[in-house]
């Protein structure tokens, strides 16, 4: 079963501004990034499947359930983190959680013991009784997590959980998050506009921009068929250009390295063989991964 | 969850107990708000204020009750007892309302709300509760000194505390009117702004600008305009409707024959206030 599903998703306020254009896209469960710049539409897509904007066109379904019909049985099973502050300082972590653990309709007990569970998976298990207004950045935004996962949700919907944290903390919050995915069973939609961030936990990307789906893949399936074979000779660079593109491989030239996509074994054999035979002084012939922002990037040139 | 089943060794446990409905959230929300109401759960400086409050008309009450016991007349009836009290629940509403509302606007807290399964007439309606039952509290439990007092020194048997009790219970009604005019005014004007001393400021405000209001209309040589000068302001509109209601009010306000429009108005204002709190946390819940 598909955890998402959505079919010509439109959503636009008033006649000038168009928030999500023509969204179709279906994602399975594990932990899924949500990458697109600013104001691309990803905080819409969130607030859609939780049924708190009704969209303008087209059909979204999570859990194979409707959120414009039924709000409260797919609210029931995803915890939010939204992006900005939402936490009162006047109050402590442990009793705040166990709060929202009530509204999520836990009984009491069974929410103030969810509550400090979930306060001890992001690590804020001695500091719980302290009031939230004398925490830190990175604190506060565990308080976030651990309030979206107090009643046990089957989908955490994270609005940029890295926001404002040092980059100490946002390696933690990321670790946090993979795990959350990776051992808890939780399938996790990440929001970011840094695709950098989100690339090494994520199993699938999805990408947006301007509304518009970008692409929308697993990570194996983006950089399996990109994988490269960068080689780089200390003399004599354009006639192993040459050569190569006699046999047919598609060459391209990066600064004083020769690239060439890595379509089967026999290609490390073709090169080798070419710099033998050009008796080449070889320095360097490793293989590479095409980082996925790479791919974005040829992707939208070829569409320009 | 479709996927297999996997013992997982790091502690997380899933939950499989029960998940409670609509009408248990609402009384978590309740609950909550009327705690927090009087600073319970809250930090000590937050307790100050509605137990100051609290305990003043409380002290009033004693002494009322402690004159009685001693001259066996009562200086000032329930009803009397709560239109006295008038400047200070408007105090504590003004405290309370911004507590149980502007704070969670502050803060930000409500997209943690409405992203679970609540609806915006649940929230606002649990605080709306919340907020009556305090302010009804701060009334009652003072006009219930008044009544113990009373029944433990009457000197005419059952048929003196069966009296008490007639009083009583009226009274009783008559501080859940105040408790509901004044909620619904002040949760309405604490609903629109974050800012807590504007809130409190803004419901002081309505109260203090209406007031003048009324005395300049309750000497007009027009005794029509004198009857119906307590509908200006939401004090003598409690009043008024007071006066109508329970006989033996002496509320020292006339209304003339005019008793069903100051119902009419107090019915008014309330389902007004709602409705418009009902409309705004539609339009904050969808954000």
């Amino acid at each position: 079963m598909s955890l998402i599903v959505t079919q010509g998703l439109t959503k636009t306020y008033g006649t000038q501004v168009t928030a999500l254009h023509d969204l179709t896209v279906a994602v399975e469960p594990g932990i899924i990034g949500l990458v697109g710049a600013n104001g691309a539409g990803k905080s819409t897509f969130i607030k859609i499947m939780l049924g708190l904007i009704a969209p303008t066109g087209g059909q979204v379904r999570v859990f194979d359930i409707d959120p414009t019909v039924d709000p409260d049985r797919v609210r029931a099973k995803v915890g939010y983190m939204p992006e900005h502050d939402a936490l009162p300082p006047d109050v402590s972590a442990a009793e705040f959680v166990t709060h929202l653990g009530r509204i999520s309709g836990l009984p009491r007990t069974a929410a103030r013991e969810r509550a400090s569970e979930a306060l001890r998976h992001v690590g804020l298990y001695e500091e719980r009784y302290r009031q939230i207004g004398g925490y830190s950045t990175g604190m506060k935004q565990r308080v976030k997590l651990a309030q979206s996962l107090v009643h046990d949700p089957d989908l955490l919907l994270l609005d940029e959980p890295t926001n404002g944290l040092d980059p100490a903390g946002r390696d933690a919050m990321l670790a946090l998050i993979q795990r959350i995915g990776s051992e808890f069973g939780i399938s996790v939609v990440v929001c970011s506009h840094l695709l950098g961030e989100v690339e090494r936990i994520c199993d699938s990307l999805v990408a947006i921009e301007g509304g518009r789906l970008l692409r929308a893949d697993r990570i194996s399936a983006m950089t399996e068929a990109s994988e490269v074979l960068a080689i780089e000779v200390s003399e004599g660079t354009d006639e192993l250009a040459a050569a190569l593109t006699a046999l047919e491989l598609p060459v391209t030239r990066d600064g004083r390295m020769v690239l060439v996509p890595l379509t089967n074994e026999a290609t490390y054999d073709h090169v080798l063989r070419v710099v033998a035979d050009l008796d080449l002084p070889l320095h360097r012939l490793d293989q590479r991964r095409h980082r996925v922002a790479e791919l974005f990037a040829t992707r939208e040139t070829a569409d320009a | 969850m479709p996927e297999s089943s996997v013992i997982h060794d790091i502690g997380y446990q899933r939950y499989t107990g029960p998940r409670l409905g609509r009408a248990a959230v609402f009384g978590a929300i309740y609950v909550h708000g009327l705690r927090a109401a009087y600073g319970f759960g809250r930090s000590a400086k937050s307790k100050i204020f509605p137990w100051l409050v609290f305990g003043i008309v409380a002290l009033v009450a004693v002494i009322l009750a402690a004159v009685r016991a001693q001259l066996g007349t009562l200086p000032l009836n329930y009803i009397q007892f709560a239109d006295a009290m008038s400047w200070l629940i408007i105090f504590f509403v003004a405290i309370v309302a911004p507590e149980l509302v502007s704070r969670d606007l502050r803060a930000g807290v409500l997209p943690l709300y409405f992203s679970r399964p609540l609806r915006a007439a649940d929230y606002i309606g649990a605080k709306v509760a919340a907020m009556v039952t305090a302010v009804w509290i701060l009334l009652a439990g003072p006009q219930l000194i008044i009544f113990l007092g009373g029944a433990f020194t009457t000197k005419t048997g059952m048929s003196g505390v069966w009296n008490e009790i007639e009083d009583l219970l009226p009274a009783w009604g008559y501080s859940l009117i105040w408790a509901l005019v004044f909620t619904g005014i002040g949760m309405l004007i604490a609903s629109l702004t974050g800012k807590r001393a504007f809130a409190a400021g803004g419901i002081v405000a309505v109260f203090l600008m209406t007031t003048p209001v009324v005395g300049v209309l309750s000497i007009l040589p027009s005794s029509t305009a004198q009857d119906l000068a307590g509908l200006a302001s939401p004090m003598t509109l409690v009043s008024g409707v007071g006066q109508w209601l329970i006989s033996g009010a002496n509320t020292g306000l006339n209304i003339g024959e005019f008793g069903p429009v100051y119902a009419i108005e107090a019915i008014t204002l309330v389902a007004t206030c709602l409705l418009l709190l009902l409309a705004r946390y539609r339009r904050v819940a969808s954000l």
